[in-house]
Order: structure tokens, then sequence, then C-alpha cells
């Protein structure tokens, strides 16, 4: 039921999964201890391999609490390759591009999941925030703020760029206090190395960002 | 211990905000500690008048609802490290505001600032009440025109039923030429009318315009009209004495003499 596989990296357990969990539990434990290890190793990190076998709350801490007792012994990830129905929506929501056509209005703010598209322009005072990339299809005068539950990859492109603060993850800039005149056909991104948003050609995208490409991507990367 | 004043004038449109930047910036230059808060929940405005706007990224509303601190709230002017503003939110409703939470506020900003400025919204409802709640002080500014001295005395009889000082008041927007016509009321009748002590008087100025839509209150300015007036509203609150500007126009032939002369009128 159990093949444990040893790696550079550590364990690999695949579980069979056409057999109950209760008779999982019972022979990894006797499987596990078993095995003998010797004091002076170093800590071992275990990957789950589940197979077409889904595991609910419950039953994935009853699974980690049996490696846990082992001594030596981590759980780094279970994988599975079945999600539920809610998960595989929550993704959809995720990696979708919502297109909205609107003007957003000083005060006004749109918020959504995923991908945001807005075909119109953001006055000064309104806001757009999406939990992935921004794109806007006019101008943006506004605030924008992508990436909103930490995805630093996240990129605001537009048209015509004259924020008065672009925010991607937990990082935020401001439009400079001189007056300035906007940039057209650019886009924000976080620079990695200095730690801050830029703004640069939305050219550069297709080398900073070549993850942005197709849809595949985020199935994977969840 | 600091001095917590509302600016309210009743009608919308006559100068409150710009009145509230200009003091602020004016008590600035004196070099006294000064925080300003915009309570015009929605249409805030004072922020964009100091040029302040790219830097808020939290609000009064967040401070009252916890979900930040009073300290992460306040942004330093660029100007002066001595003035700094508590921005109101433009996406919540007026509601989310209450008396309870701005005494608060306002106790805690006592501690720190020796001069609080509150903008207060336009109208006579539960915004106004919200502004005026926490004031020890309060200024009433009106143009010297009959429907806002009408509002400004409303807000008078208002302001005597809460718990602060005599008001005082500033008349904004004057135009001398019209004046003289007899087309505009007079200040002298507009004290008469509402009977509170006039803390000062602002000529109409295009500069007023001009510094506000650039993001610099025109206080800031070295010798404009209205940049004077401001100041020497300024020192009055601190408690000199200081004339009230004569509001003769500056052209004709004898005051280009003067100016020659380096003199000013």
């Amino acid at each position: 039921m159990i093949t444990i596989k040893g790696t550079r990296e550590g364990l690999t357990l695949y579980i069979d999964d056409s057999c109950s969990f209760s008779e999982v539990l019972k022979e990894l434990d006797q499987v596990l201890s078993t095995k003998y290890t010797d004091k002076d190793e170093p800590m071992i990190t275990v990957t789950i391999q589940l197979g077409n076998r889904y595991l609910h709350k419950e039953q994935e801490e009853a699974l980690r609490e049996v490696i846990r007792r082992k001594n030596k012994l981590v759980v780094q990830s279970i994988d599975s390759n079945v999600i539920t129905k809610k998960q595989a929506l929550q993704w959809r929501d995720d990696s979708e591009i919502k297109a909205i056509t609107k003007i957003v209005r000083s005060g006004q703010v749109v918020e959504i999941v995923g991908d945001l598209l807005l075909i119109g322009d953001v006055n000064p005072g309104g806001k757009i925030v999406a939990s992935g990339n921004i794109f806007v299809l006019g101008s943006l005068r506004g605030v924008a703020h992508a990436g909103a539950n930490g995805n630093t990859d996240a990129v605001i492109a537009a048209s015509y760029m004259e924020p008065s603060q672009l925010r991607i993850a937990d990082y935020i800039s401001r439009s400079p206090d001189y007056e300035s005149e906007g940039v057209y056909m650019e886009c924000g991104l976080i620079d990695k190395e200095k730690s801050k948003i830029i703004i640069d050609r939305l050219q550069v995208l297709s080398q900073k960002r070549p993850d942005l490409n197709g849809f595949e991507r985020r199935i994977l990367n969840g | 211990m600091g001095e917590a004043i509302v600016i309210t004038s009743g009608k919308g449109g006559v100068g409150k905000t710009t009145t509230t930047a200009n003091l602020g910036t004016a008590l600035a230059l004196l070099e006294k500690k000064v925080c300003l808060i915009d309570t015009d929940i929605g249409l805030r405005n004072l922020d964009v008048v100091m040029g302040l706007e790219n830097r808020i990224i939290y609000d009064i509303v967040d401070v009252i609802k916890k979900r930040c601190k009073l300290k992460q709230a306040l942004i330093m002017d660029k100007r002066f490290e001595c003035l700094y503003l508590l921005p109101a939110a433009q996406t919540s409703d007026k509601s989310e505001l209450n008396p309870e939470g701005m005494k608060e506020i306002i106790a805690e900003l006592k501690q720190e600032y020796d001069y609080i400025l509150i903008d207060c919204p336009a109208g006579i409802e539960q915004g106004f009440k919200n502004a005026v709640v926490a004031a020890d002080k309060a200024i009433v500014v009106t143009t010297p025109e009959k429907s806002s001295v009408r509002d400004a005395d409303r807000i008078i009889g208002l302001l005597e039923k809460e718990d602060v000082e005599p008001p005082h008041l500033i008349v904004n927007r004057i135009r001398n030429h019209m004046v003289k016509q007899g087309d505009m009321l007079d200040v002298d009748e507009i004290v008469q009318v509402l009977s509170i002590e006039l803390l000062g008087i602002v000529a109409d100025d295009d500069e007023v315009i001009k510094a506000s839509n650039h993001g610099e209150p025109v206080a800031f300015q070295p010798n404009t009209r209205a940049s004077i007036s401001y100041r020497n509203i300024a020192r009055r609150i601190l408690g000199e004495s200081v004339p009230l500007m004569s509001l003769e126009d500056q052209q004709g032939v004898f005051s280009k003499v003067k100016k020659f002369f380096g003199m000013r009128t």
C-alpha cells in the first residue's frame, strides 16, 4: 500500500489510492516505526504523493500527526492529483481576466478577484484593486493595487499612466511632487533587486514577466 | 496641551478648505506644530489643496475603525516638518464617523500638537456635528454675499449650543471695487449683523486659486495680498494684535510710484 523512495531531498511516500484511509494510517504507523533512524542524523523531509486520493482537513491533520510522532521526520508537502469543485472554481476565479467597461470616478472602488481589464479611465480619487494583474485601456490617474493578496509578480499596465499611487502586493509608490506629465503605454512592476516598484515600457514585460503568457501557468502555479 | 479649532461656514464653496490649508501653513511658518483634519468624508479636498493626495494610505475612517494607528494615518507636509494632515476617506460613507471617535482622535492629537485645525464639511448635519464636537474654538468663514452671511448666522446659532468658545469671523473673497459701488456687503455691515469678533479679512485674489491648483497653499508665497492676510490671521490666533490690511487696490499711478520706492500699501 505504501511505497517509500529516498531522494536527495528526503523521503517520498507514495500512498496507494484504492484502499481505505484508516488502513493507510495503520500501515504508515507500522512501516515508519520499523525503519530505524540514527540519532545523529539531521531531520528528514517527507513528501507525500496521494495519487487520486482527496483528503479533507481532518484527514490531512491525522496523516501529519502520524508522521510527526516519528523522530526526525518532517512533512514538507502533501500532493494530490485531485481537488474539490470549490477549489477548482476558486482557481478559475483567480486566473480569469475580468473585463469591465466603466469610468472609475473619484470615491469609487472597483475590486475584483483575478486579473482586471478595465476599458475606461480611473480618475483621481478613484481606486481599482485586483488580486492578479491590472490592465487599463484608458487613463490611469487614480490608485491601482495589483496582487492585492500578496502576489509580487503582478503588474499594472495602462495606455496612459499618471497614477497618484501604484500598489503591488505590499509595495507602494507615489507620483512625484513636481507636476509631471503622464506616460503612454507603460507598466509598473516590482523590481526585485531594488525592492521597489518601477515604471517601464510595456515591451519589457515579455522579458521580465514571461509567465504572463497563457493560461497554463496559472493552473501550474495555483 | 494644544488647541482644537474648527473652521466652518454652513454654506459650501466659501473657502473653508482653503482657509484651513492656509492658516495651517501660516501657523507652521510661525513654527507651531499643526495638524489639519479633513472631516469631509466622501468629498475630501484638503489633501488636494495641500498637494498631498498621492501620499494617502490610511485615512480618518481607518483610524476610527481601528484599522490603523493614528500615527500611521498622519501625513507630513512636503514643506514643513511641523505640519501634518489627517485625510478624510473618499470611498466611505459619512455615517462612518462618530462624535466619540472624533473626541478620542483630537484628545490624542492635542498631546502633541499646538494647533489642530478641523476642516468642517458644508451643511449642518452629522458631518458638522462630528467636526464641532471636540473643538475648543471655532472660526466661521463667510463671503460678502447675503446667502453666505445668512448661513453663517445659522451656524453661529448652532455653535452657541455646542461646548465651544464664541466663534470668530473671517470674511473671505472681498472684492473692493464691488464693495465701493455698493454691490457687495461691506465688512462692517457683516460684523454688525453677525455680532461676533472679526478675526480677519481676505481679499479675492487670483493667486489663491492658482496656488491651490498647484497644491501649494498661497500663504507660503511671500507677498501676495491673500498670503499676507492669512499670515496676519495666524498671528492674531497666537494672540498678537495686528491691524487689518487695507483693501485698496494697488493699481493706479500713485501706488505704482509707491511700489517703485519699495513701499507697501
